[in-house]
């Protein structure tokens, strides 16, 4: 008998934030004008004091360019979908009793793309409204997948599944519709987005997104041992007593407002969420208290990764990260879906 | 002594002032009733009670009676689930149902036989699972707790099945093991819902042994949702009889356990008598009337459950 400790989930979230950093290292030096470690290594060194003293000038200006202004904030924006997308996957699967939920097959992001586009298209002024409708656009999603899963007022996993794939496809006609509106010149862009691409910056200050990716990790995080319990059965939670409607609210909502983080400034990233929470679970147990940063930290480590051989795989051309995600991610799924069954 | 002796003493003391005073009634449901209302899916209005009983510190009560006649609603009323529409349930003074969801799972325990895991747990991460209503923000289980879980699996005599996985046990491991999480909340009210469903005979007689001589180690009260008539005659103190949603008989075994009533309640031709510790024993009659009572009063129970339904 090994309980879980505070200790032994900070040694895990350190050593997955120590690979995360030799992988943000890796991803600066590589691409179109390679730069070497050392130099990557002294240009962040220097980049961390000057945030402090505020002297800019010790670091060569090409350096400061490609790592500051082009490499870190696209690695910025992979971190921050992929602990995204990894948590609310690892929500969703504790709260619908579902190995095989995430947002991208249960449909959420379609329905947060949708939101997304739909702010593209009538609500270009306001940068907020972006997030704001992704959000709204998840939450209904997933309000609407929980209630057709159901079945005989029990959630039913094949059910749930169907529900999830036939929203995403309703939602990606009214997706096409909605293009098809739009000039020649946005299509592209729009198309690539929607593969799941960061090669597009926001249009927000990257730390209001970080601020909004903590608080909604956070939140969810409280209710950690909570969804252990939930695992086991809503009833036998609320036996033990979890309030379990206060959970599924905290956790419905932070999980859609990941989601629409995540696809706002990203485009809809498949498996993520999926693949993730589970190849943790398989290194170090299935407790959600360990579960959620880890996931956070993996899929971060996942998506910088992904997004580095996207860039330099078909080079000097980029493939959109979604591209690469649902390439390792789809036989993947598979696999789990066939031992679940046999 | 023998458990049944143990029993018979213990049975007899509370009929005193004294005994009275040492052991007062602990759990007391009164008059108590409730309604399913119709939603679109369900059939007709199902009504349970009134139904009246108690029990005090280390008293078994079973609920027996056909399918459908309302045993696991009565479950749900005792522990606070759902609120009794009318009358009174109350655990030493307080309804269950009032209680806040922590207080609550501190004082009553439910073992629910469907219990499927999504991921697989070691079975003393689900022991400790026990501990959850005594932790507090994220609940990082301490030595205390885990000395409990550790003490809840000696006592179902499990500590062999610590470390294993809970998809990997046997049925009546798993039962040992999910009895072991509800002990680790040191419940004053324990609750099972046909505890011996997939155990066999031997496993049947040894879960009742058990929660009998837990009852004494652990001091709890049990609500026992059953179908076997007989282990409920030989191990229970009182025995609630439903049907039909109808409390038809409650009280001790040889008083409720009367051959017309029962006959009547379960749609079967029966005889009952007196095993070799005085408790009565059902006997199926007909075509095998010298077979094992144990044997037919299996068969006896699978069949009047589907008939019930129209006639009640």
């Amino acid at each position: 008998m090994r309980p879980l400790t505070p200790r032994r989930i900070a040694w895990i979230c350190a050593g997955l934030g120590a690979v995360l950093f030799l992988i943000v290292v890796f991803s600066l030096e590589v691409g179109a004008f390679p730069i070497s470690v050392t130099d990557v290594v002294q240009t962040l060194l220097r980049g961390a004091a000057a945030l402090f003293t505020g002297r800019w000038d010790t670091i060569p200006p090409s350096d400061k360019l490609i790592v500051f202004g082009l490499r870190l904030p696209r690695i910025a924006l992979g971190i921050l979908v992929g602990a995204a997308l990894s948590v609310s996957g690892a929500s969703f699967q504790a709260l619908l009793r579902n190995p095989l939920a995430d947002p991208y097959v249960l449909g959420v992001s379609s329905g947060a793309a949708l939101g997304a586009i739909c702010s593209l298209v009538w609500l270009t002024r306001f940068p907020w409204t972006m997030q704001a409708l992704a959000f709204v656009g998840a939450l209904l999603t997933i309000t609407a997948v929980y209630f057709l899963g159901r079945r005989g007022g029990q959630l039913d996993s094949t059910t749930l599944l169907l529900a999830g794939i036939i929203a995403a496809s309703f939602l990606s006609a009214i997706i096409m519709f909605l293009m098809t509106t739009v000039s020649g010149r946005d299509l592209r862009g729009m198309a690539f987005w929607l593969m799941g691409d960061l090669a597009t910056p926001p249009a927000l200050r990257m730390r209001f997104l970080f601020i909004v990716l903590l608080l909604a990790i956070g939140a969810i995080y409280t209710t950690a041992s909570d969804l252990n319990l939930i695992l086991t059965g809503e009833r036998e939670a609320h036996h033990l007593g979890v309030n379990v409607a206060r959970v599924k609210l905290v956790v419905y909502v932070g999980a859609s407002l990941l989601t629409g983080l995540a696809v706002s400034v990203s485009g809809a990233i498949g498996y993520v969420g999926l693949l993730i929470p589970h190849v943790i679970r398989m290194l170090f147990g299935s407790d959600y208290r360990l579960l959620i940063p880890a996931s956070a930290l993996g899929g971060a480590i996942a998506v910088c990764l992904a997004d580095t051989l996207a860039r330099t795989i078909v080079a000097p051309t980029e493939l959109p990260v979604g591209a690469m995600t649902a390439a390792i991610g789809a036989p993947v799924f598979i696999y789990l879906l066939r031992r679940r069954l046999a | 002594m023998t458990p049944q002796e143990e029993t018979a003493t213990r049975n007899a003391a509370p009929d005193t002032l004294a005994g009275w005073m040492q052991n007062p009634v602990r759990l007391l449901v009164e008059q108590a009733s409730y309604a399913y209302s119709a939603t679109a899916a369900a059939a007709p209005n199902f009504t349970l009670g009134p139904v009246t009983f108690s029990a005090r510190q280390r008293e078994i009560v079973g609920i027996l009676g056909p399918n459908a006649s309302g045993k696991s609603t009565l479950l749900r009323v005792v522990a606070g689930e759902v609120k009794a529409l009318s009358g009174r349930v109350e655990l030493d003074g307080r309804a269950p149902g009032d209680l806040p969801l922590r207080d609550r799972a501190q004082r009553i325990a439910i073992v629910h036989q469907e219990s499927n895991l999504l991921f697989p747990l070691r079975v003393w991460e689900y022991v400790l699972q026990g501990r959850y209503p005594y932790g507090r923000r994220l609940r990082f289980e301490n030595e205390a707790d885990c000395l409990m879980a550790e003490k809840a699996l000696a006592q179902v005599g499990a500590e062999a099945l610590t470390e294993r996985r809970m998809d990997e046990l046997s049925g009546g491991e798993r039962q040992r093991v999910v009895l072991a999480r509800a002990l680790a909340q040191q419940p004053q009210l324990l609750l099972l819902d046909e505890p011996t469903r997939y155990l066999d005979i031997g496993g049947k007689v040894e879960l009742m042994r058990r929660l009998r001589r837990l009852s004494e180690e652990n001091r709890y009260t049990a609500v026992v949702v059953t179908h076997e008539l007989n282990l409920a005659a030989e191990f229970f103190d009182a025995i609630v009889l439903l049907q039909g949603g109808k409390c038809v008989a409650a009280g001790k075994p040889e008083d409720v356990y009367r051959r017309n009533l029962l006959e009547e309640v379960f749609k079967t031709p029966l005889e009952v008598e007196r095993s070799s510790s005085g408790r009565p024993r059902v006997i199926l009659r007909g075509e095998s009337n010298d077979q094992a009572a144990e044997g037919d009063s299996e068969n006896a129970k699978s069949e009047p459950g589907g008939t019930n339904k129209n006639l009640s």
